[in-house]
């Protein structure tokens, strides 16, 4: 009789032959290269499959809430860039939509037009972000470069309007920061071409792809009533089938007079949910042409040129009383300001005086609109809502970005709540991957689009 | 459906345990008693005309300071319903008191609330009874007090705390 080899005398002999099977408790994150941000995901295994999970969240909680509560309403803006930092355009608008709905004034039509441009070119930035990681994170490293080369290209045009790429701080209460640039409609045609160019390569890349369709398809499915249930909105609402896009169902700004079609998917699982954000950045785009097309006040040219003389000749002149014809005359700003003269803001603005600061000509050229700054700004004045409540949603680029704004009639929001969009898809994940693979949590994740700016807030 | 329709059909069912309907800037409230919470919930969900079966958005607002409010009931429940099938809104409020500071749980309605409750007691220590793991969402457990009420204030600093052990 053979001597038996090491591996069978030991097979069966461990401490645990006795006990059956036994699951293993593995954690995924919070600093795992695959959980984009930090979340933590504490997962029971049994073999390959996850039984259960749960998942830990708060990691990047700034007390967003209550940072508001304590300055004037202007001042939650920033703290709104830093909600879903990828599209801050979107965060900044919804907020001062709140206000403005509070407050019970319209904004301009142009401005309208603004918020929609800067909207969807924030939405496809988010979109390319979110399907570029996660095929990244599936092995395809080029659609992720690809993705952010244009992406790049759209934070040119931000950064173009704003003077930031990430922290733009460009929406105001009543308005706008500024007009948008010279020449703006020719850049974001530019952009868009190689932005498509981009969408094409992708889909050629990964559409189809055997790899990418294993690892995709009929992954972290959700049935459409599960993914109501679970408050879901947005993309992953609309992948299982449900039509509901808050600029189709409740139009806001000027999102009625375009014409764009809301993208389904049918099994709601991850494949349909890429397809979905791709085919929304597509829409998107059709949106911004049309805006660019439709916004009345057509190319910002400065008509007076040669006239304009700077702020502190202004100023002299006032001092010296010659007044006459001089809040007429227009004036140079620093590049930090252009964009605010009074031609520019009252296309962008709201003509309400409690509401918006006023253009600067009249700030730096006369008592009253000196005196109308300062009533905007100092502690106690300001913004003042009647006493009341409000919500506005807007369709981020996850889903409803809801801002619920509660005023005591004080010069500072009594409360602030955002309704986040990620939170539901984060909260249904454990639904998700539960009876999935391990493998599996890493897609599914990425199709969830977890930013942990407005996720923890 | 129109908002005010879906607040008179509410009052139509649940009579005096609707406190108060209001209406501003377009939003249609309706504050619920605390005992008729569930029951309004339940029949905003499952009525085929009313048909909320998205719950958008769960948050409380403590009105300790808000003028005219110092004496009432010191919290707000809000929750924000929203009808996939009818495209229309409503905002339920349940007033609750300091002293009892709990509310019927929704989870049993809807999976969502279990995460939005718990978010809500982290932040203002209002219990949701027939909850089924009420923790901390947001901050950890350690956390001493709750830092969304008024009265927390919001220079205060926390104990540090070390490794598990």
């Amino acid at each position: 009789m053979p001597e038996p080899n090491a591996r069978e005398m030991f097979l069966g002999q461990g401490p645990g032959a006795e006990a059956g099977s036994q699951n293993l408790f593995v954690n995924m994150g919070p600093a795992h290269p695959a959980m984009h941000g930090i979340i933590r995901i504490f997962a029971e295994l049994d073999g390959e499959m996850v039984v259960k999970a749960d998942v830990e969240i708060g990691y990047l909680h700034r007390a967003f809430e209550k940072d508001c509560e304590v300055g004037p309403y202007n001042n939650a803006i920033p703290y709104t860039d830093r909600l879903n930092y990828v599209s801050p355009l979107i965060n900044n608008f919804a907020y001062a939509s709140a206000v403005e709905k509070l407050l019970g004034i319209d904004i301009t039509e142009r401005c309208k037009y603004i918020r929609v441009i800067m909207s969807e070119i924030s939405r496809i930035c988010d979109h390319l972000t979110c399907v570029g990681a996660s095929a990244m994170e599936l092995g395809a490293f080029t659609v992720f470069l690809y993705m952010i080369k244009a992406r790049e290209f759209l934070w040119e045009l931000v950064e173009d309007v704003t003077g930031a790429r990430l922290t733009i701080s460009y929406g105001r209460v009543g308005g706008v920061k500024a007009d948008l640039p010279d020449a703006f409609g020719i850049k974001v045609r530019k952009a868009f071409a190689e932005t498509r160019q981009v969408l094409q390569e992708v889909h050629t890349l990964v559409t189809g792809n055997r790899i990418f369709m294993d690892r995709m398809v009929g992954v972290g499915a959700l049935s459409a009533q599960d993914t109501i249930a679970w408050g879901i909105t947005g993309p992953l609402l609309r992948a299982s089938g449900v039509p509901f896009d808050l600029r189709r169902v409740e139009p806001y700004w000027a999102y009625d007079r375009l014409d764009f079609e809301v993208v389904l998917g049918k099994n709601g699982d991850n494949f349909d949910r890429f397809l979905v954000r791709m085919g929304e950045m597509e829409q998107s785009m059709r949106m911004v042409e049309q805006a660019l097309e439709r916004m009345p006040g057509g190319a910002i040219n400065v008509d007076f040129e040669g006239r304009e003389i700077p702020v502190d000749a202004y100023v002299d002149r006032g001092k010296q009383g010659k007044t006459e014809g001089l809040l007429l005359l227009p004036i140079s700003l620093s590049p930090n300001l252009q964009g605010q003269g009074r031609d520019a803001q009252s296309r962008v603005n709201v003509h309400d005086k409690t509401v918006v600061l006023p253009p600067k000509e009249t700030a730096y050229g006369s008592i009253e609109g000196l005196m109308n700054h300062f009533m905007l700004v100092m502690d106690g004045y300001g913004i003042r809502p009647p006493a009341g409540e409000a919500y506005f949603a807007a369709e981020g680029a996850n889903g409803e970005l809801g801002f619920y704004v509660v005023s005591d009639g004080g010069d500072r929001p009594y409360r602030v709540r955002c309704r986040p969009p990620c939170l539901p898809p984060v909260a249904a994940l454990p639904r998700m991957i539960e009876g999935q693979m391990v493998a599996d949590i890493i897609p599914t994740f990425g199709s969830v689009n977890m930013i942990g700016g407005e996720l923890d807030r | 459906m129109d908002g005010s329709a879906i607040l008179a059909r509410l009052r139509g069912r649940l009579g005096a345990r609707v406190l108060e309907t209001h209406e501003h800037r377009g939003d249609h409230t309706a504050v619920i008693a605390p005992d008729g919470i569930l029951d309004a919930l339940r029949y905003c969900r499952d009525d085929a005309e009313l048909g909320f079966d998205l719950l958008m958005d769960l948050t409380a607002v403590d009105y300790a300071k808000y003028p005219g409010r110092e004496d009432g009931p010191r919290f707000d429940v809000v929750y924000h319903l929203y009808s996939v099938p009818h495209n229309h809104r409503v905002r339920l409020k349940v007033p609750v008191e300091q002293d009892a500071a709990s509310v019927s749980s929704a989870t049993s309605l809807w999976p969502i609330a279990n995460w939005l409750e718990r978010e809500v007691w982290d932040m203002f220590g209002i219990r949701f009874d027939g909850h089924p793991d009420l923790r901390r969402l947001l901050l950890y457990e350690e956390f001493v007090g709750h830092p969304l009420r008024k009265d927390y204030p919001i220079d205060r600093r926390q104990p540090l705390i070390g490794p598990h052990v």
